[in-house]
């Protein structure tokens, strides 16, 4: 219960802080919208109305992934800026506990860039998503959230130590777009990348949006995006236990 | 509090290309006990340590060597029970949510310091009341003076009702009111059995409050004592203060060799050049002194009994 609670209360003073940025907001608004635009008009050309939809979650899961891998790794970096680091860590709730409500919030402000994208499809492309399961797919979508908020916490707590792990996160944000399926098939990547994509919960995640919205079985993919979510949060706890450790021997903590 | 020989290196880092990593000795052994209720100053100069101690208490800090106990716990092994006991409060306008209101800063460290929820609301309204934001508290932080800054990290500090408070220039940037309020609140907390740890470069604010204090110099302890003992230990004789008009420097080191004299400092008043000079219990210093300021255009001459702050600049610039 009291878990819950401060899960809850992080997240919702996140999400204040976070969309309290006026530069932020704009960005977040607008950024998603020019990745949605380049694939529907490149998408546009050739394909089926299948390939079409498929586009338009796959640009939408992107822009949810987007928005966490680039601020994840920066955020705790901002708070150590800030000297709030020294006192999260100070505190006698478990640390893990205190960064997943930011790496959610973060997500939270992705799932608006889902939405954003599939309107903006529709209102200008016309790309008409009748969804199969409408229920299923807006939990496929709020399951596969939670696994890019996870994701994000992983990469969050490796910049307690490392003050230059921020660069992490940009670099895995093109490689994740690219080897879980957003947007092109995984069939066509070569055999090798297949296994690490199954590593990765938002593949899972996208392949359960992508069967609610045009038919097929979601069940699998929530269930497996939940599962290898659950295996990096454990990850996360375990490498957030080190970081922090490790963090107080090398004095990390605090700039001053 | 029992800490014993706790010391703690750091690496400081120096150019880009060659990382020529040198070892700082920030703290080199330092052995103090605080007893449940008493209040402990930390004096010292600016990088002497005081900051890093403090860190290692709270478990910010792995020492590198000694141990410590705080309420009974090890820094090190039980740090999860260290910190739901302690409290900690440091100067400065950081170590706060700018975009949050400072309400809402109180509510997440509420949270992160476990106050139960039934209290929180209350607990709260309490201590916006007790350092004196009531009003302002759901303003946003960035649009805070640096005061009501510090009155929001004051108040953050005491939201678990900590047994063992740690105060790290608590005081910085607070207006004089403010100040002793403060110093009230503190004695207050102090009386009902909270244990304080205090740095401060605020010699009278170290003497009315602390029961016990250790000067520490280049990371180790060079005294400990009450302020009493301190003053009656270092400074034996009283203070002759003459006001110099002109250049005082000049003839420092003749009142440095007088017989009985123990230390001269300079500070600057205005126009005029205050020449502190600390003695020898028994030695009557203040006609050599005059002697030797004779070429001088001299104003008023004073003695007095030896403060904290004499006791001080002593110690810390002793050889
Ligand atoms: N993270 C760090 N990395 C390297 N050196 C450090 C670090 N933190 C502190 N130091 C060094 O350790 C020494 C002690 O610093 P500390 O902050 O404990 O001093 P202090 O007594 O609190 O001083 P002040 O009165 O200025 O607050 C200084 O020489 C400082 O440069
Ligand atoms: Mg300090």
């Amino acid at each position: 219960m009291s878990v819950l609670r401060l899960l809850g209360l992080g997240w919702w003073l996140q999400l204040k802080m976070r969309s309290r940025s006026a530069f932020d907001g704009a960005l977040a608004i607008v950024y998603p919208l020019f990745f949605a635009t380049s694939v529907f008009l490149i998408y546009r050309q050739s394909a089926s109305s299948t390939a079409l939809v498929a586009a338009a979650v796959g640009a939408s899961v992107m822009g949810v992934w987007s928005a966490v891998a680039t601020t994840a790794s920066t955020s705790l970096q901002n708070e150590r800026r800030q000297g709030t680091l020294e006192l999260l860590v100070g505190a006698p709730r478990p640390f893990a506990l205190i960064v997943v409500p930011i790496t959610l919030s973060m997500a939270t402000i992705g799932l608006y860039s889902l939405v954003a994208t599939l309107v903006w499809g529709r209102l200008v492309f016309g790309i008409e998503v009748s969804f199969v399961h409408p229920l299923t797919f807006a939990l496929a979508c709020v399951v596969t959230a939670l696994g890019v908020a996870v994701m994000g916490f992983v990469l969050a707590v490796s910049a307690v130590r490392y003050r230059s792990a921020w660069a992490l996160g940009s670099a895995l944000e093109l490689p994740i777009w690219l080897t879980c399926g957003f947007l092109v098939p995984l069939s066509i990547l070569p055999d090798w990348v297949r296994p690490v994509s199954w590593l990765v919960p938002v593949t899972w995640g996208v392949s359960a949006i992508k069967a609610a919205a045009l038919g097929g079985q979601p069940w699998p993919g929530i269930a497996m995006c939940l599962g290898v979510a659950a295996g990096y949060a454990l990850l996360g706890t375990l490498l957030a236990r080190r970081m922090v450790d490790s963090a107080r021997t090398h004095a990390t903590l605090a700039l001053t | 509090m029992e800490v014993e020989n706790i010391q703690r290196r750091y690496r400081a880092r120096t150019g880009i290309r060659r990382r020529a990593a040198r070892e700082v000795e920030a703290v080199r052994g330092l052995s103090f006990e605080v007893e449940r209720g008493e209040l402990f100053g930390l004096l010292g100069p600016n990088g002497a340590g005081k900051t890093t101690t403090i860190k290692m208490l709270i478990t910010l800090l792995l020492p590198s060597g000694g141990s410590a106990r705080v309420l009974g716990h090890d820094v090190v092994r039980e740090a999860r029970e260290v910190r739901r006991h302690v409290g900690y409060v440091f100067g400065g306008d950081r170590g706060l949510y700018e975009r949050l209101s400072g309400l809402d800063n109180l509510r997440y460290f509420a949270e992160l310091y476990a106050v139960p929820a039934r209290e929180q609301r209350q607990r709260i309204g309490e201590l916006v009341e007790l350092v004196g934001l009531q009003g302002r508290e759901r303003e946003r932080v960035e649009g805070y003076s640096r005061g009501m800054r510090q009155r929001l990290h004051i108040a953050r500090g005491l939201l678990h009702r900590p047994e063992v408070l740690f105060l790290d220039e608590p005081s910085i940037g607070i207006d004089p009111v403010g100040a002793r309020e403060l110093r009230t609140t503190v004695a207050r907390l102090v009386e009902l059995g909270t244990t304080v740890l205090l740095t401060t470069h605020y010699m009278f604010e170290a003497d009315e409050l602390c029961d016990r204090i250790a000067v520490i110099a280049a990371g180790e302890i060079v005294a400990q004592g009450t302020p009493q003992e301190l003053k009656r230990g270092v400074v034996e004789g009283r203070v002759v203060e003459v006001e110099v008009f002109g250049d005082a420097q000049s003839v420092l080191d003749d009142v440095r060799a007088l017989a009985g004299v123990t230390s001269v400092s300079v500070e600057e008043r205005g126009q005029a050049q205050l020449v502190v000079v600390r003695s020898d219990a028994g030695a009557e210093v203040t006609s050599s002194v005059l002697a030797a300021l004779a070429g001088q255009r001299l104003g008023r001459v004073a003695t007095r009994e030896p403060t904290l702050e004499d006791a001080y600049v002593e110690l810390v610039n002793r050889p």
